[in-house]
């Protein structure tokens, strides 16, 4: 018989060997469910994990990761913060609108200006716009001790309605014949967040993901406000012992967050997607609490998991038109990385112990 | 000759790293009181917990009445007559009296014939008790009650008593032993847990001590020193505190009127507290469990304001002020609870170190941890208290009870503050450590430092403090001098026995 045992600190071995597990396992469970749908197994998890890397058409693919990795990457730095300090952001879906309304505001505003100060402008308005966003959860939670899940969640509808009326209505493309949708900001080269390398898919979103990683990571190790984080996450009484302000370290968190969320829209908007559009938002914002997740509130960790998830969009969408897997296979796929996680987690803190043989 | 109510033979149990209990034997006979000593992490509770079906032995055997005893559960022992009060009560606040003992029966019966028998009960055994009330309202001596009737209600023949008198007056233990005297005399076995030497001396009949896991020596506690029994179960003599005479300075630290609503629904608002501590001089602050001893810390820890005049730093207003600001000032507090309040669990030695010493120690450059300086305060915390540890990049909660409460103390003494605030700073401590942390506390009052000492040992308050004074309900008492202070004194100025007489039983 198999039992649980508390382990005296959780294993650090295991912090790190979880994630992979959790891999491993849901290629396991994902090739069960393929193999279920009627698909060969290996077949299906090699096209997700093997073809955008190495396969064929790998050239085409590879410059995607990047470009799919970054907002998730963005976003999930911003996340990690809250979470660590139990301070739970669930709304960056909206964020991440809004910092790209505010982006593409300033953009078609400014149509057909060529300044090379445009750009810069869509990114303080693309941050300010996200962090606006985030800014009411949070002051509603330190005034009147309103639950941030529910307000940042519920706000992400509004942002989506918003998002709708602007791409019908005021940011609607006067020359585009009617179709809904802003002018495209490729064709602005002010505006355009073009690759900064050609054929890598290195945009301007990019390298901001990158200095989110090492700022980040230097705050949490090194500055007196990632041990306020930390502490507050590990034990609130304490940080309160230790004089952590916990109104300051909402504002400063969800405020971060919703920064960053903004900022991921803006560089889609301007970039990889260049419109304003009615369906302009595929889920960055959610997913990116999995690659949060995944990446053990780690900086480190959250780049890989970040790049993984980009792998599984990419393969998935590779899987869904070379094999006919059905979309919501890839969504259930994606969702069992984070349940697996989740699950394989008791090993961070626990052992597996075969029970002792029963005496007297 | 009839067998032993209970006989424990050579039971082991063994934990990740740490043998908990390693062949330990002893017996109870019916009708006695016997003490269950050892310092913490000695195997007390693990012990106990095996004998309640909570905790499977590796290895040994125990029979009940010379029939094999291996309870698989809680149910299981108290269907065989074994009976248990924790140290933490598991009731529900808002919930009546009955309503709770009904909760832990398997199939209660209706609550007016329950109330009837709790009534009942009650009055039997001299713990008066009315059912209706609402545990919440209820002091800690009275929520120790409503756990002990739940036992008394299954009529057991053997309880266990964790650590009972921590949460009650002199007058309320006084009681207490009178009840568990009754039981006994009934022929009830009680095994008693307890580190309160006295205590033990004065209640019981046997007492197996306890050292790392084995049973170490069996004494008659009535025939044996107090001082014997704690070389026993520390395994090695140690200094006991010198109190040298020192001449009070003047005022560091004045409360004038402080009053704190309550924190929760059931916790316990300060009600106008006035006191002064002078510079070398430890005043000792007593009280049952609840009486707004966590309340008051927090308030001069900065975690809850009050009005900036009703606390007085050498004369300048603070209490509007939070904890780093105090600390910058030489405010320096020590809360109670050591995993989680005083020290982050899963943080290291090093960085628990930073958590309070950031200012005073200067760990901090332009907003980053200088980490090299928070291991060097940790280490030097860890060498000065003797804290037994591998060192300082180990987790806080991997430390035992005692060399935990020995660096978090140590953390705030060694930062040389103009005044300290500890609470409960020996709680669960074992002798040697606490004999260590007091002299700690006397050297710093020696060399000049205001020291307000809260605690519920009120051994340890007579040992060390200068003046005493006693919270009751959030209200202090007069404060008087220490010196010449009988127990029935004090007992009055925590409150008595809460109004509540033994009932007078034929």
């Amino acid at each position: 018989m198999l039992k649980l045992e508390a382990r005296p600190q959780p294993s650090l071995l295991w912090t790190y060997v979880t994630p992979l597990l959790a891999v491993v396992i849901t290629m396991l469970a994902g090739g069960a469910l393929f193999a279920a749908l009627g698909k060969d197994p290996v077949t299906a998890i090699g096209t997700i994990f093997w073809q955008p890397l190495f396969g064929e058409f790998a050239h085409y693919y590879r410059p995607q990761l990047l470009i799919k990795g970054a907002p998730l990457v963005l976003i999930a730095i911003g996340l990690s913060l809250g979470f660590r300090a139990g301070i739970w952001n669930i709304g960056a879906e909206g964020q991440y609108i809004m910092g790209a309304l505010s982006g593409a505001g300033v953009a078609l505003a400014l149509y057909p200006t060529e300044s090379v100060l445009v750009f810069p402008a869509m990114v303080l308005a693309g941050a300010l716009g996200g962090w606006i966003w985030a800014m009411i959860p949070a002051v509603l939670k330190v005034r009147f001790g309103t639950n941030e899940i529910l307000v940042s969640l519920m706000l992400v509808y509004v942002a989506e309605q918003l998002l709708a009326a602007m791409a019908l209505g005021p940011m609607k493309n006067p020359e585009g014949r009617g179709f809904p949708g802003s002018r495209n900001l490729r064709d602005y080269d002010s505006a355009h967040n073009a690759e900064l390398i050609s054929g890598t898919g290195m945009h301007w979103g990019v390298v901001a993901a990158t200095i989110a990683v090492i700022l980040a990571y230097v705050m949490l190790t090194r500055h007196s406000l990632g041990y306020q984080i930390r502490l507050t996450g590990q034990a609130p009484r304490a940080a309160r012992f230790a004089g952590v302000r916990p109104a300051r370290l909402i504002l400063v968190c969800l405020g971060t967050a919703g920064a960053l969320a903004g900022l991921a829209g803006m560089f889609e908007v301007a970039g990889p997607s260049g419109q304003v559009t009615i369906d302009f938002n595929v889920g960055y914002g959610f997913t990116a609490i999995i690659v949060a997740f995944l990446g053990r509130l780690h900086p480190v960790g959250i780049l890989a998991a970040g790049l993984l998830m980009a792998l599984t969009y990419i393969g998935g969408e590779i899987a869904q038109s070379n094999l006919g897997l059905p979309a919501a296979a890839i969504q259930v796929f994606q969702g069992m990385l984070l349940f697996f996680l989740l699950a394989v987690d008791v090993l961070t803190h626990y052992r597996i112990r075969s029970a002792p043989r029963e005496v007297a | 000759m009839t067998p032993p109510l209970l006989s424990i033979d050579r039971l082991s149990k063994a934990y990740p790293g740490v043998v908990a209990n390693d062949a330990v034997s002893l017996e109870v006979c019916d009708g006695e009181v016997h003490a269950l000593l050892g310092e913490n992490g000695a195997g007390k509770s693990t012990l106990v917990k095996m004998i309640y079906g909570l905790v499977k032995p590796d290895s040994g055997t125990m029979s009940l009445r010379g029939a094999p005893y291996a309870p698989a559960d809680p149910n299981a022992a108290r269907k065989a007559g074994v009976a248990m009060v924790f140290q933490h009560f598991s009731l529900f606040d808002a919930m009546s009296v009955a309503e709770n003992v009904a909760l832990g029966m398997g199939s209660p019966p209706r609550l007016r014939d329950l109330s009837a028998r709790i009534r009942d009960v009650s009055y039997t055994y001299g713990l008066p008790l009315d059912p209706d009330r609402i545990v919440g309202d209820l002091s800690a001596g009275e929520r120790q009650r409503v756990e002990i009737i739940r036992c008394l209600l299954q009529e057991p023949r053997l309880l266990i008593m964790d650590e009972p008198t921590s949460v009650l007056t002199p007058q309320e233990v006084e009681i207490l032993f009178q009840t568990l005297r009754q039981l006994t005399a009934e022929g009830v076995a009680i095994l008693y847990i307890s580190h309160k030497l006295e205590e033990i001396r004065s209640l019981c009949d046997r007492a197996t001590i306890l050292r790392r896991g084995r049973n170490v020596a069996t004494c008659a506690p009535r025939e044996t020193s107090a001082r014997e029994m704690a070389e026993m179960m520390v395994g090695a003599s140690f200094a006991a505190p010198k109190h040298v005479a020192r001449a009070p300075g003047p005022v560091a630290l004045e409360l004038t009127g402080l009053s704190m609503p309550a924190y929760s629904a059931f916790g316990t608002s300060l009600k106008d507290i006035r006191l002064a501590v002078r510079r070398g001089e430890i005043l000792g602050i007593g009280g049952v469990a609840g009486s707004g001893q966590g309340e008051l810390l927090a308030a001069l820890a900065g975690e809850t304001r009050s009005a900036a005049g009703a606390i007085r730093l050498n004369e300048r207003a603070i209490g509007r002020l939070g904890p780093n600001r105090r600390r910058k000032m030489g405010l320096l507090t020590a809360p109670e609870q050591r995993l989680g309040h005083a020290a982050a669990p899963e943080m290291s030695l090093t960085e628990n170190a930073f958590m309070t010493g950031a200012q005073r120690e200067g760990l901090l450059s332009h907003g980053f941890v200088r980490w090299g300086a928070a291991r060097d305060f940790a280490r030097a915390i860890i060498t000065r208290f003797d804290v037994r540890t591998p060192g300082p990049d180990v987790a806080a909660q991997s430390l035992s009870g005692g060399n935990l409460q020995k660096f978090v103390i140590g953390r705030e003494v060694l930062q040389r503050p103009e005044v300290l605030v500890v609470n409960q700073p020996t709680w669960g401590v074992d002798a040697a450590a606490a004999a260590a942390i007091r002299q700690a506390l006397l050297d710093l009052a020696a060399n000049g430092t205001a020291i307000l000492c809260i605690s519920q040992d009120l051994d340890e308050l007579m040992e060390i403090s200068d003046r005493f004074g006693a919270l009751n309900a959030g209200r202090l008492s007069e404060i008087r001098p220490a010196k010449g202070l009988g127990v029935e004194d004090i007992g009055l100025m925590m409150g008595g026995a809460h109004d509540l007489e033994a009932a007078a039983h034929a």
